[in-house]
């Protein structure tokens, strides 16, 4: 399989799809002439024109609204915001239109809407755009939210995302878009709910959501060193979780770690733990813990910012307390 | 200030009494530290205390108090200690308590088994879910488990090591055995009847000796292949073959042994048949084919004729004469990987001899050590019918036309 990167992958989707089928077209700001900002969206202007490859102004709300509405109206939409920050401004759209039409009118119109995301710190882009949103959408009914890590999992899940009928949250990771990985060159859809086991190891669980689940990979190859096998699960979709892959795995580790880049307060973590414990109470031999961002707004100072992301230190240090091993603080 | 209450240890506890205080009236106490020892109705408990504080002591040991009686109070460093408790409560209990003795119409057996007995872990023990229900399915007293987990927790390798430390590779609880009665009672066939009588009164009848020899059997190993390669009708002759043909020689020779003890007489047989020891095909039991006149044929016909006679005999279709008039008995257990044993005669006959396994054996020879290969045979003797000295001679002339098979060979009229 040829390697590609997680940009890239992004984009074969978005132009597969609109070929695949003309009622799919994207909208966004910059997306057409500029490119995009993170130029997912390359190309695809003067492949499809301006009437499938829509600039908008500078209006958040509008553009959702309009997606929303053409989604009614029988098209497929792909919103790109851009960045996940923005999309404060149309989460009236998103939650009181997007994710409940369907059901408030009885099921007669589908909202077949994708919203890309980019998110996440790392930047030096301070408090207000770097959020990491994912509970903020996955805490929805009514949408569906999912987390790529891989390029092949990027151009498969916003497969998945433009062809099913209902509203996809469709969260990026900023720090992966130059990051490259194989992609199979078939039609293929990462299917939604399903969360993938990176890593088989016995001692623990470690559920990353994002990026941090690329973090927990890494985590996993320095806890060899501290004899300790970590299990790797990059959990992909936020909603519906996939309880049935990491009830199997936290049965066989009895110990479970979420790492996720959001604030652990009501975080992703919180459900992960709280649906585990729930589910498999008798299989625990530890309490099932959480690391998230440092709960303040995230700072600009580069090393104030690096101390608030979990890094692939305080993973270990997180998943060596997991395991019940004395931990220099 | 907290309340310290009569606690509720089992479903059908009702009282407890306090078989023990750990702490003296009056003495400083810290959360988590035993207080008392707590009887109910099936086991002792420890209780421990929810608070630090002075500990006021109400009721005494030895009285027995209802769930959810006070028991003690633990005051705070700031608190007033309490005033005595009034004692009426106790008194106003205890009363009434003969009527329902008197009342109880059923015996206190009701109780057992309606529930599991409780145990100290629920209270005191610090165990992770999967470690208790580890514990629980293995069997494994957690309070006797030492934690390694944080703060002392018990964790699943503790309960699993625990465990394993108990019981080595022993299987933690046997499965149950299935319902049903002790003894069952299984009723014999005719044959199992039959070997039961006659095998008794064999033994019981019969003064058995026992004399048992080694044989070197590399030369017929090597015989028996090379018949088998070589000559077709001799393709599937068998050790036992060799050994019937090497005892109908000896027996020849050695009169005595082909004999009965019959009404205080010897009985010398003029015939010399030979019985030979099988399971039957289908169901347990034991049957002796007789191949007769054994004497007068070589051991080709021997092979052929045990051959039929076996056969007929195990599927259950024996010819007239097929299981009887046998003078002499050999039983082979070779093949069942047996190395010696020693057989029940099988009257009238007077001698059964009993075969090992052929094995492969450091043989000491001219004081040179080398491998060989051997076979053990043990005959079975009735003392009234012949003695220690001819058992030995009997048993050297069949080693050694064991040992020396080419004189097996023969035709029977050339030797």
């Amino acid at each position: 399989m040829p390697e590609k990167l997680f940009r890239v992958a992004l984009r074969e989707a978005l132009k597969e799809e609109m070929e695949r089928d003309d009622r799919v077209f994207c909208i966004g700001e910059d997306i057409g002439l500029f490119g995009g900002s993170y130029r997912v969206t390359e190309g695809l202007l003067d492949q499809f024109g301006p009437m499938r490859v829509v600039d908008t102004p500078i209006a958040e709300e509008v553009i959702v609204g309009s997606a929303i509405g053409a989604a009614i109206s029988g098209l497929r939409p792909v919103v790109e915001i851009m960045t996940i920050n923005f999309s404060l401004l149309a989460y009236d759209q998103i939650v009181q239109n997007a994710a409940k039409i369907r059901y408030m009118f009885g099921g007669e119109v589908t909202v077949p809407l994708v919203v890309r995301l980019p998110g996440g710190a790392g930047h030096q882009l301070s408090s207000q755009h770097s959020h990491s949103f994912e509970a903020l959408y996955a805490m929805i009914p009514g949408l569906l939210t999912v987390a790529p890590t891989t390029p092949e999992d990027a151009k498969g899940l916003l497969k998945a995302a433009i062809r099913t009928e209902n509203p996809v949250m469709f969260l990026e990771s900023m720090s992966l878009y130059n990051t490259r990985g194989e992609v199979p060159d078939d039609d293929y859809e990462t299917p939604i709910g399903k969360a993938a086991v990176r890593r088989v190891g016995r001692d623990l669980t470690i559920v990353g959501v994002s990026r941090q689940a690329v973090l927990a990979g890494l985590a996993a190859q320095r806890l060899e060193d501290e004899d300790v096998d970590a299990e790797v699960i990059d959990l992909r979709s936020l909603r519906p979780i996939d309880w049935s892959t990491l009830i199997d795995s936290v049965q066989k580790t009895n110990r479970c770690l979420v790492v996720e880049e959001g604030w652990t307060t009501y975080g992703v973590g919180a459900e992960v733990a709280a649906g585990l414990q729930q589910r498999v109470f008798d299989d625990l031999d530890a309490p099932i813990l959480r690391l998230g961002g440092a709960e303040v707004p995230m700072p600009y100072n580069r090393e104030l910012e690096r101390a608030a992301i979990p890094s692939v230190d305080d993973i270990v240090r997180e998943a060596l307390r997991v395991v019940g091993r004395r931990v220099a603080a | 200030m907290t309340d310290v209450n009569m606690p509720k240890l089992s479903d059908t506890m009702e009282e407890g009494t306090v078989l023990d205080w750990k702490k003296r009236d009056g003495e400083q106490i810290r959360k988590g530290e035993v207080l008392a020892e707590i009887e109910s109705d099936k086991a002792s408990f420890e209780i421990e205390s929810e608070a630090d504080g002075i500990l006021h002591i109400v009721v005494d040991r030895g009285k027995p108090v209802p769930v959810g009686q006070l028991i003690a109070r633990i005051t705070g460093p700031d608190e007033e200690p309490p005033a005595p408790p009034p004692q009426a409560p106790v008194a106003s209990v205890e009363a009434p308590a003969p009527q329902v003795e008197a009342v109880a119409a059923e015996p206190p057996v009701a109780v057992a088994g309606s529930q599991p007995s409780p145990t100290t872990d629920g209270l005191r023990v610090k165990a992770s879910p999967v470690a208790r229900r580890l514990a629980a399915e293995l069997g494994v007293d957690l309070s006797a488990v030492q934690g390694t987990g944080p703060e002392g927790r018990v964790v699943k390798e503790d309960v699993l090591a625990a465990a394993r430390r108990r019981s080595g590779p022993r299987p933690l609880q046997p499965a149950p055995r299935p319902a049903g009665p002790e003894v069952e009672i299984v009723e014999p066939t005719r044959m199992q009847a039959t070997i039961a009588r006659r095998m008794a009164e064999s033994k019981a009848t019969v003064p058995h000796f026992y004399v048992t020899v080694e044989a070197r059997v590399d030369e017929a190993v090597k015989v028996r292949e090379q018949l088998k390669e070589q000559v077709p009708s001799a393709a599937q002759v068998t050790m036992t073959d060799f050994l019937t043909r090497a005892c109908a020689i000896a027996l020849t020779r050695y009169p005595q042994v082909n004999s009965s003890w019959v009404d205080g007489r010897f009985e010398r047989k003029r015939s010399v048949n030979i019985g030979l020891a099988v399971a039957p095909a289908q169901g347990l039991g034991l049957l002796v084919p007789v191949v007769h006149d054994v004497d007068r044929k070589d051991l080709i016909q021997i092979s052929i004729e045990s051959r039929q006679v076996i056969e007929r005999a195990r599927s259950g279709r024996p010819q007239p004469g097929d299981l009887e008039g046998g003078t002499f008995s050999i039983s082979n257990l070779g093949m069942y990987g047996v190395d010696e044993f020693a057989a029940i005669i099988n009257p009238p006959e007077a001698a059964i001899l009993a075969v090992g396994r052929i094995k492969e054996a450091a043989v000491v020879e001219d004081g040179r050590l080398s491998v060989g290969k051997v076979m053990r045979m043990t005959l079975a003797v009735d003392h009234r019918v012949f003695y220690g000295a001819t058992a030995a001679q009997f048993m050297r002339e069949v080693q050694g036309l064991i040992e020396h098979p080419a004189v097996l060979l023969l035709p029977p009229d050339q030797l």
